[in-house]
């Protein structure tokens, strides 16, 4: 993991200090509301239905288990016990107060996080694949690159007040697990005939009211340019991006109205001008970031653990969990352990502060005390002896953190919805909760196979509805909450965008809509083929017909 | 006009409160002051933009209210659920002290 160095950490340090002066002079009457809104936007901090919210940085979703330990205890003494992983690798507070917050951001600080760039119109915490370093299809670790980016990000002051926000993921595997396509800025890293590392660079993608898939920019972006092209890119948004209305302010927007080949000779235009200068980074800097993600100290293990397959075979519950929640890892022995937290009707992402000093444990004693956010709203352990999962899932399971339904109809991302957010125009997590319970019997979901339910509140679709295979969106009629449905759409390597089904459902037949739709796939499926592929392959109108033939 | 409620969030700690007689705030909507004309709605604001300079409130603003069935609530459901907590938590929020 990256270890902040005297840089970092002064630079941390100053924002405590800062953020602590700002707070007490709101507190005196110094600042206005008006004045200090902008302020806390900066530090993280929200005004949210019941109170304050802070959302944390955890970069590019990855954190150690002493990091775990702290957000526990802040969790514990300044919150109400609990906080919610979000679906930008984020965790947020539900609950601190505002008097408060100079100790929590200095107690984050012990442990070098911060709330920086979590809110305002500038480059957000970068998300990446939560298997970096880890995965068996791994071409490079993109936590290397995401590091990079934070580095070069954080407090650009060119980039701090862009037309609107900015999103960058990175992936370094061709299975997409960062959903880079429906980013600002999607970072793929790939390796040529040479075995010399580049980038796919893909500009524009992005969810929220008007939802578009990413346009490639760059086919291979060779590894030493990546920040003079990325600052190209952002330096022609800057210039163009609309101001005028925030709803036509996202990069999007502007690759939208150039047309990709005029954005293109825009962002070369400008970059011929910097490129090769000193914004790229020199390449000893670029190894000694690198250094920090050298994997662990593995030890030399046969590649199938006897262990392992003996437990899989006596124990049937193990064995189910071993299929849905463990992926391949690249180190012969060891595989990587996926933490569902989506218990059957509990909250998506929801984590108390004793499950998270329970993760922290179990890291430490078997995945090298690391922890990665997954922007599915679960956390993962990236590195675990196979002969130590059976032990990893029975601690899971003792603290209802070992639910088998990674990919399944169940792990459901939900943004946090009416229940907690002001912008919310509907519910997402009760719908969540009820979907889970409906579907309770794993044999059933099992049965259904991978299928990706997506729920926003509002059309600012932080719960990446567009991108569900089955996506709700939650709309107000006349005070009532409705639900619009879209079907077939993906955030992986053939990203797609849902389409809208039909009118928009109550509340109350959410559930029904979604059992008639899963009933519908099942009676259309062939043989081992998902839902997703079903859907491509007969498009919407069976889905239509069955689910709107009733009303 | 519907009888309205002024609410706000308390500036110290950003839980939700109602203004009440007296421009003093109180975290139950049952000790709201009630307000069921124009006049009356906008000198409640003054007062209650008054305490927002005086750093006790943040962006107070009216909200419905239904108090037909003898208990006081909003009538719109974002602002139940305000007025109560998280529908997913009974445990927390006001709704958990009552």
């Amino acid at each position: 993991m990256y270890l902040y160095d005297a840089i970092d950490q002064s630079l941390v340090d100053q924002r405590v200090e800062q953020f602590h002066d700002q707070v007490r002079r709101r507190m005196a009457g110094e600042l206005t509301e008006e004045q200090f809104k902008p302020l806390r936007l900066m530090n993280g901090l929200y005004l949210q239905l019941h109170a304050y919210m802070l959302r944390v940085a955890i970069p590019y979703g990855t954190m150690s288990s002493h990091q775990m330990r702290k957000l526990a205890h802040i969790a514990r003494r300044y919150d109400k016990g609990y906080g919610h992983f979000t679906t930008r690798q984020n965790l947020q507070f539900n609950w601190p107060k505002l008097e408060e917050m100079p100790d929590i951001l200095a107690e984050l600080a012990e442990v070098q996080m911060h709330a920086l760039q979590t809110s305002g119109n500038c480059i957000r915490n970068v998300t990446a694949d939560q298997y970096a370093g880890a995965a068996a299809d791994e071409v490079a670790d993109p936590r290397i690159t995401a590091e990079v980016v934070r580095q070069w990000s954080t407090l650009h002051p060119e980039f701090s007040f862009l037309p609107r926000k900015f999103k960058i993921a990175v992936t370094g595997s061709p299975r997409d697990r960062a959903a880079a396509r429906v980013h600002d800025i999607g970072l793929i890293i790939k390796s040529d005939e040479a075995g010399a590392m580049g980038y796919q660079v893909i500009v524009g993608g992005g969810l929220g009211r008007t939802p578009m898939i990413g346009v490639t920019v760059h086919d291979f972006l060779p590894k030493r340019h990546l920040l003079s092209y990325i600052e190209a890119i952002l330096r022609v948004y800057n210039q163009a991006g609309r101001r005028d209305n925030m709803y036509k302010a996202r990069i999007k927007i502007l690759v939208h109205a150039l047309g990709a080949e005029e954005f293109i000779r825009r962002v070369n235009a400008e970059w011929e001008a910097i490129r090769d200068s000193a914004v790229d980074l020199p390449a000893g800097e670029h190894d000694r970031i690198a250094a920090f993600f050298a994997p662990p100290r593995f030890e030399p293990l046969a590649k199938h653990d006897a262990l392992f397959a003996r437990y899989r075979l006596e124990d049937r519950e193990f064995a189910q969990w071993a299929r849905t929640n463990v992926a391949p890892h690249k180190q012969p022995g060891y595989d990587i352990a996926n933490i569902s937290l989506k218990p059957e009707g509990g909250i998506p992402g929801d984590a108390t502060a004793e499950q998270m000093n329970a993760v922290a444990a179990i890291a430490e004693r078997f995945s090298f005390s690391e922890i990665r956010v997954t922007h599915e709203q679960n956390l993962v352990l990236p590195h675990v002896r196979q002969a130590d999962l059976y032990d990893v899932w029975q601690t899971l399971r003792s603290h209802d953190l070992a639910t088998p339904n990674l990919g399944l109809i169940s792990d459901i991302i939900a943004c946090p919805g009416m229940d907690y957010c002001s912008l919310a125009n509907a519910r997402s997590i009760p719908l969540a909760q009820d979907i889970s319970k409906r579907f309770a019997d794993l044999k059933q979901q099992h049965d259904i196979g991978e299928l990706k339910v997506k729920i926003s509140g509002c059309i600012n679709a932080c719960g990446h509805h567009h991108v569900g295979h089955i996506g709700l969106l939650g709309v107000d009629r006349k005070g009532e909450e409705y639900y619009q449905i879209t079907l077939g759409g993906s955030a992986d390597e053939n990203t797609s965008l849902g389409e809208i089904i039909g009118p928009a459902v109550s509340y109350d037949n959410v559930v029904d809509a979604i059992e008639t739709i899963t009933t519908t796939y099942v009676g259309l499926r062939t043989d081992g083929e998902s839902f997703l592929d079903t859907y491509r392959r007969v498009g919407k109108e069976p889905f239509k017909e069955t689910l709107y033939a009733a009303h | 006009m519907a009888t309205q409620v002024i609410s706000a969030n308390r500036l110290g700690d950003g839980l939700v409160v109602y203004m009440t007689d007296g421009s003093g705030w109180s975290e139950r909507i049952a000790d709201a002051h009630a307000v069921t004309d124009k006049e009356a709605g906008e000198a409640a604001m003054a007062a209650a933009r008054a305490a927002e300079v005086a750093r006790l409130v943040v962006e107070p603003y009216l909200i419905d209210i239904d108090e037909s069935g003898g208990e006081r609530r909003p009538t719109r459901y974002r602002e139940l659920i305000r007025a109560k907590g998280p529908t997913v938590r009974p445990d927390i929020g006001k709704q958990a002290e009552l």
